[in-house]
């Protein structure tokens, strides 16, 4: 979401909390971006997946019986991904568990690198995770279709609640089913955007004397909060993949 | 005036992440009172926790985004 208004036209405040999601191209001073346009967005997003890279590969490259400080973390990746697919999807979504590990890394490096100051978060743009989340979504509906047949269509027919409320609820799960990719896209975008927001808000207010110390203390709060938002929503996300995949492996209520 | 419209539609939308709080809260208090009832059953339940505090929160962000909206966007 990259306005290009601020409120300082109509508010009196010389601060631009959204100028940060500005997406600008890197190598030239023209503001104007083309599809194949190098911008930051890309150089974010490029970033993170030479982090994921770096972290995975090279970090257990060495393969040593005791493992190194990055080494370690890869494998507590690893088999924390490998744990949570298991556990919700059951053994057979062990076959989506490299896509669901592609996704959780890439979520949670873009997240993090975006806290660097002055960095770009791309997982605060919609058109980021719209992205992420409609690929889950249509991944999700044609493994359904592919394995369960026409079969899958009993997830909007809940067996277990009264004929007569069934067409009801068959109704209201059809609306949440077609739902899933927008909340998906935006909670994630909304948290990491919000966030980053509200800490620049309170960068603006550290220009006041009188108040800068407790804007200082609160940067640093929220700072350390975003921290925890980064990693969580990174999770949340992921796990809501794996319930919708749980949905389509076993779409029986 | 319109846009002050807009300002006020976007400081009401603002309730809106306020109320998803206290949903959130709803979800980690019963939480935290069923895990000290039965503390072995608790970590097997964190993913729920986590599941239902996303879905509370998804709808307080809908809201704020509304008001990013009538700020920017209207």
């Amino acid at each position: 979401m990259a306005t290009e208004t601020n409120g300082a036209e109509t508010g009196g405040l010389e601060f631009h909390p959204m100028d940060q999601f500005i997406v600008s191209p890197l190598f030239s001073d023209d503001a104007s971006v083309a599809w194949y346009t190098i911008t930051n967005a890309t150089f974010w997003m490029a970033l993170a997946v030479l982090a994921t890279f770096a972290m995975l590969v090279l970090g257990s490259a060495r393969r040593s019986v005791v493992p190194g400080r990055m080494q370690s973390v890869a494998e507590l990746a690893y088999g924390f991904i490998h744990k949570m697919v298991e556990d919700i999807c059951g053994k057979e979504g062990l076959k989506f568990f490299p896509y669901i590990m592609t996704l959780f890394m890439f979520i949670v490096m873009a997240n993090f690198l975006g806290l660097i100051p002055t960095a770009f978060t791309p997982t605060a743009h919609f058109s980021v995770t719209v992205v992420l989340a409609l690929a889950v979504f249509i991944t999700v509906t044609v493994v359904g279709f592919v394995k369960n047949g026409a079969a899958f269509l009993s997830l909007f027919w809940v067996s277990s609640a009264p004929l007569a409320l069934r067409p009801v609820l068959a109704i209201i799960e059809l609306i949440s089913y077609f739902v899933r990719p927008v909340s998906h896209s935006i909670r994630l975008a909304g948290n990491v955007m919000a966030g980053h927001a509200v800490i620049k808000v309170f960068a603006g207010f550290a220009a006041i004397a009188v108040i800068s110390p407790v804007s200082v203390l609160a940067i640093t709060a929220m700072y350390g909060l975003e921290v925890l938002v980064a990693f969580i929503q990174a999770y949340v996300f992921t796990i809501l993949t794996c319930v919708y995949l749980k949905d389509a492996l076993h779409p029986a209520h | 005036m319109e846009g002050q419209l807009a300002h006020i539609g976007a400081g009401i939308a603002g309730l809106g992440t306020g109320i998803a709080a206290l949903g959130v809260g709803n979800v980690a208090a019963n939480f935290l009172s069923g895990a000290l009832r039965n503390p072995s059953a608790a970590a097997s339940q964190t993913a729920t926790l986590f599941i239902g505090i996303a879905f509370a929160e998804a709808l307080g962000i809908f809201s704020f985004l509304v008001a990013l909206l009538l700020m920017f966007a209207v």
